[in-house]
């Protein structure tokens, strides 16, 4: 594999966003409207790497010219430092950027690289009944984990905006050479099984405050500059993903966080992880028992919200902390 | 007004109940600095300079600007032989908590040096250094360096110490005692993880780029 031309362009940010309060649109109605408010289903899981270890993604000094460059150049930009990206932060409703749950600007094996998505859309979804394409797909991550609802915007962009071409010419461009409807090794997380004894909220705090809190503070709310842009991501609180999005089940997070963190200390090309299967779903079960901002699929109450999009391992509706989860910080 | 009339009242007040304590303690930070004391702490400027700005040379890092709590602890650390360094243990130790904490105060509100340190390493070395820095290594797992020590690599409080307008030779020596293991006071073993996966080359490298970058003053 190659070491030169590494990827992952700087994940600087620079403005801090406008919230739109304009936008109060009932949430009921747009549930329905919005064909992005959907069940996330689980893929299959990725293959082992084999010999040959993991696709081999292009490099810096391999981006096009032209018309195309200037797009996968932008998309890449979006992807990276989506709270900088002047069409992209306006669909940003909260304190994340794309690559905080994408390592490597998305390169990184194991760490859900673009790579191994891109060749796997368009697909059918049983749990909304239709065939999905990328554009959507990436419409949905706004949605959820971007919080879409909170932005300048207020709605994730449009169907076929540039924003959406341009990122998609950089998926294209970094899945360049990767065969199509294959399911790659270091695609997606690797799913880490749930323990036998499940979880314990308070092991994971303890957990939390000994590998986490020095750059996610104890709060839980990230660090950003004096000029707000984010140094590290927030993982719960208004700045945080919202109860939608799939890093608020606990088995996703645990496998984000096996291979992937403490950064530097785990290494999701390597597999080598920092932190037990055991610690990896306790400390995934205290980040995801607290409030975050409100599901989009808001059916009106906490219960009939639960009981229609909630049916995987999650704490929605659940009682933590003194309290019954859902609230969201709206 | 009588608004007006308050405020100055209380802004008067308040001058004259922090002034003495503060002066206090830089004047003790000033004093250590310039002059040492009777405990075997020698004046910090004979190697760190009168700008705090280091000696690249020779291997003394800068001072001046970084932030006051990194400071601190790393003199506790020597003091306490946790972080192992021959030169600096008979002067931290000579130091008490107090002129600790109060010589890293002093330094973290000295404006660094303007002018970065620099390196003679060829613009292909720099342009590697900076990819490096800004954003890893990631075909074997290395996250960017700026993705802990912020921005930039001006530092983030006091656990990712600011690497612009350090000298070359320094962060070199540093990441080398993480990899054979003589310094170990990093918080989490972070840095020792990182430091682990890389050669002498990008060492070289991402030290020279950061060398090259102007330090930014103390932000906390």
């Amino acid at each position: 594999m190659k070491t030169t031309n590494q990827h992952n362009p700087r994940r600087h940010t620079a403005l801090a966003l406008a919230l739109a309060a304009t936008l109060l649109v009932p949430t009921a109605a747009l549930a329905q409207q919005d064909e992005t408010l959907t069940e996330q289903v689980e893929l299959e899981e990725a293959p082992e790497a084999g010999e040959e270890g993991y696709f081999d993604y292009p490099g810096m000094d391999e981006l096009p010219d032209g018309e195309f460059g200037e797009a996968v150049r932008s998309g890449m930009e979006a992807f990276v430092n989506t709270r900088q990206h002047p069409e992209a932060r306006r669909h940003v409703g909260n304190g994340q950027n794309c690559a905080n749950c994408h390592l490597g600007g998305g390169m990184a094996a194991n760490s859900a690289p673009v790579w191994g998505a891109w060749g796997i859309y368009p697909k059918y979804r049983g749990k909304n009944d239709h065939v999905n394409t990328m554009d959507e797909r990436i419409r949905g991550c706004f949605t959820y984990s971007m919080n879409a609802k909170g932005s300048e915007a207020g709605a994730p962009p449009e169907p076929d905006s540039q924003l959406l071409k341009d990122m998609q010419s950089f998926m294209f461009w970094a899945a360049q050479g990767a065969p199509v409807g294959e399911n790659l090794p270091g695609r997606g997380y690797r799913s880490v099984p749930e323990p036998e004894d499940g979880y314990s909220i308070s092991r994971g705090e303890s957990i939390y405050e000994a590998q986490c809190a020095i750059c996610h503070a104890e709060d839980g709310s990230g660090k950003f500059t004096a000029d707000g842009e984010q140094i590290f991501p927030p993982l719960w609180g208004e700045k945080a993903y919202n109860w939608g999005a799939g890093m608020h089940r606990i088995n996703t997070a645990a496998g984000f966080i096996k291979y992937n963190m403490p950064l530097g200390k785990a290494n999701p090309v390597e597999k080598h992880a920092a932190l037990s299967d055991q610690e990896a779903w306790d400390v995934s079960a205290y980040i995801n028992s607290h409030e975050r901002p409100q599901d989009p699929r808001w059916e009106g109450d906490k219960a009939t919200t639960a009981e229609k999009w909630h049916t995987h391992k999650c704490l929605y509706n659940h009682e933590a902390h003194g309290h019954t989860l859902g609230e969201g910080t709206e | 007004m009588h608004f007006s009339h308050r405020l100055k009242t209380l802004s008067g007040l308040l001058l004259t109940a922090l002034v003495p304590a503060t002066a206090a303690a830089s004047d003790l930070g000033e004093k250590l600095a310039q002059q040492g004391n009777d405990s075997g702490a020698v004046a910090c400027v004979t190697c760190h300079g009168a700008d705090g700005g280091g000696n690249g040379p020779a291997g003394w890092p800068r001072l001046a600007g970084m932030n006051a709590d990194y400071l601190a602890k790393q003199l506790d650390d020597l003091a306490s032989e946790e972080r192992e360094n021959a030169t600096m243990y008979p002067i931290a130790s000579g130091l008490s908590a107090e002129e600790r904490q109060a010589v890293a105060e002093y330094y973290a509100d000295m404006t660094p040096p303007e002018e970065a340190p620099g390196t003679d390493a060829s613009e292909t070395m720099m342009e590697r250094g900076q990819a490096i820095a800004e954003n890893g290594l990631w075909r074997k797992g290395v996250p960017s360096c700026v993705a802990c020590h912020g921005p930039g690599g001006h530092g983030v409080g006091a656990d990712f110490p600011a690497l612009s307008g350090q000298h070359s030779g320094y962060i070199a020596n540093q990441i080398k005692a993480w990899q054979d293991g003589s310094r170990h006071n990093d918080p989490n073993e972070l840095m020792a993880s990182v430091a682990d996966r890389l050669t002498e080359n990008e060492i070289k490298a991402v030290a020279a780029w950061f060398a090259a970058q102007p330090a930014r003053p103390s932000a906390e």
